[in-house]
């Protein structure tokens, strides 16, 4: 029933659908198809706790920017400060929840649920214990990565103190640093993750019951 | 092309989307969950091309009124002012920072379109079964992919405004209705981008040779 368990493995490009033998260990980092280009895997060491690593600094970093003022502004006496979740509820009572719930889905909710599941798959792994429900959580990972868009909300921040500048004097806040470093986290940890190794280990437990 | 490529549905594999691992695909012709994670097993995608089709068109015309309406309303003791995308990058251009006002063009205008004209390319080029420069239009593809997700940039922009900027009567700046049309054709495309399964532009290769 299973093909590929052999030492060098046949692959499939999830782009073209050409078969391929898996190049020799520390051939190469990153496995592109022989056919299409798209990359097939990048080697990834140390994956469990490389992603501890950074999930955890990625928590603090994910906390402090929500939790503090993004931005602050006066005019003529006047100031307000602004976080994300109060950016979102602004956007709510000015009766664009749409808008609100595509936001906080994009900057909060997917990014916050890709930091838990990680930290709920690596935290028990680095301790030599694997967690229930592997299978469920790769493929929630894998179905709300898409949707956290941390670098892209970075660059509006920016984009939007310039526009803000205009009208008055602006005053970056603590979560602005804060976002700023935590992007740059978040790339290194799903780059540091490698889904390919947590589905081998289930590989093994399950063909080594069954044989 | 002389042989076929030997792809996994040429040699009677199925790829697991979830976990990558192949398994042999049903004689029969039903439906498989994969022996390792349980996950249904697809040949390719279901009913990509309908798929991608509808959330397409419904895309485009989304995509009138995201540019028509307004983004940002901002009110003052001098009056109300509503900025569409266009004015707003004009409003950029016109106050001296045109690398910001070409960025915000880029991210709100450009690539938005350009995700839409590729994708229905690509879903034409597969309907008919098109041979034409595979590599060229799997590149497309990934392209699509990379740069689709900064169209998002305006609508944090508005975010952030209309977050911060309230502070009436002096000074108020509100979300226009653009920002739900904008909105829409971001996740529209993302999910016809989604669903256009790109093994399907290398399928028709090496087919008269069956």
């Amino acid at each position: 029933m299973i093909v590929g368990m052999a030492p060098r493995a046949l692959l499939a490009c999830p782009d073209c659908d050409l078969l391929q033998r898996e190049p020799e260990p520390a051939d190469r980092t990153v496995v592109t198809c022989a056919r299409c280009g798209s990359v097939l895997y990048r080697d990834t060491p140390d994956t469990v706790d490389r992603t501890l690593a950074f999930a955890l600094g990625a928590s603090v970093l994910f906390i402090v920017a929500n939790a503090f003022p993004i931005v602050g502004m006066t005019i003529e006496g006047r100031s307000n400060t602004v976080s994300l979740p109060g950016a979102l509820v602004a956007l709510w009572h000015q009766d664009m929840q749409l808008v609100a719930g595509l936001v906080g889905l994009t900057t909060l909710l997917a990014p916050g649920l890709v930091l838990a599941a990680l930290l709920y798959l690596v935290l028990p792994l680095h301790f030599g214990r694997q967690p229930p429900g592997v299978p469920l959580i790769l493929r929630t990972l894998d179905s709300i990565q898409p949707w956290g868009l941390v670098e892209v909300f970075m660059l509006g921040l920016l984009v939007s103190l310039v526009k803000l500048e205009m009208y008055a004097k602006v005053v970056p806040g603590v979560a602005l640093w804060a976002f700023g470093a935590l992007l740059l986290v978040f790339t290194a940890m799903a780059a540091a993750f490698d889904p390919r190794s947590l589905w081998a280990r289930i590989g093994t437990a399950r063909s080594g019951a069954g044989r | 092309m002389s042989a076929p490529a030997l792809t996994a549905a040429r040699a009677g594999l199925i790829r697991c989307g979830d976990c990558e691992l192949l398994s042999r695909a049903p004689q029969s012709g039903g439906n498989l969950s994969c022996p390792r994670c349980g996950a249904t097993l697809h040949q390719r995608k279901p009913n990509s091309i309908q798929r991608t089709w509808a959330l397409l068109i419904a895309a485009y015309i989304l995509y009138i009124p995201a540019n028509l309406l307004p983004m940002m309303v901002t009110t003052s003791p001098q009056g109300t002012a509503n900025d569409t995308i266009m004015s707003g990058v004009v409003y950029l251009l016109s106050s001296g920072s045109w690398p910001l006002a070409l960025l915000v063009f880029l991210a709100s205008i450009t690539i938005p379109l350009a995700k839409l004209v590729s994708l229905t390319f690509l879903a034409w080029s597969v309907q008919r079964r098109s041979t034409w420069q595979p590599e060229h239009r799997a590149r497309i593809y990934r392209m699509v992919e990379i740069v689709g997700r900064w169209s998002m940039l305006d609508v944090y922009i508005v975010t952030i405004m209309a977050g911060l900027v309230q502070m009436q009567p002096l000074a108020a700046i509100d979300a226009g209705p653009a920002a739900i049309a904008f909105g829409a054709v971001v996740v529209l495309s993302l999910l016809a981008a989604n669903s256009f399964d790109p093994r399907l532009i290398w399928d028709p290769l090496g087919d008269h040779d069956d």
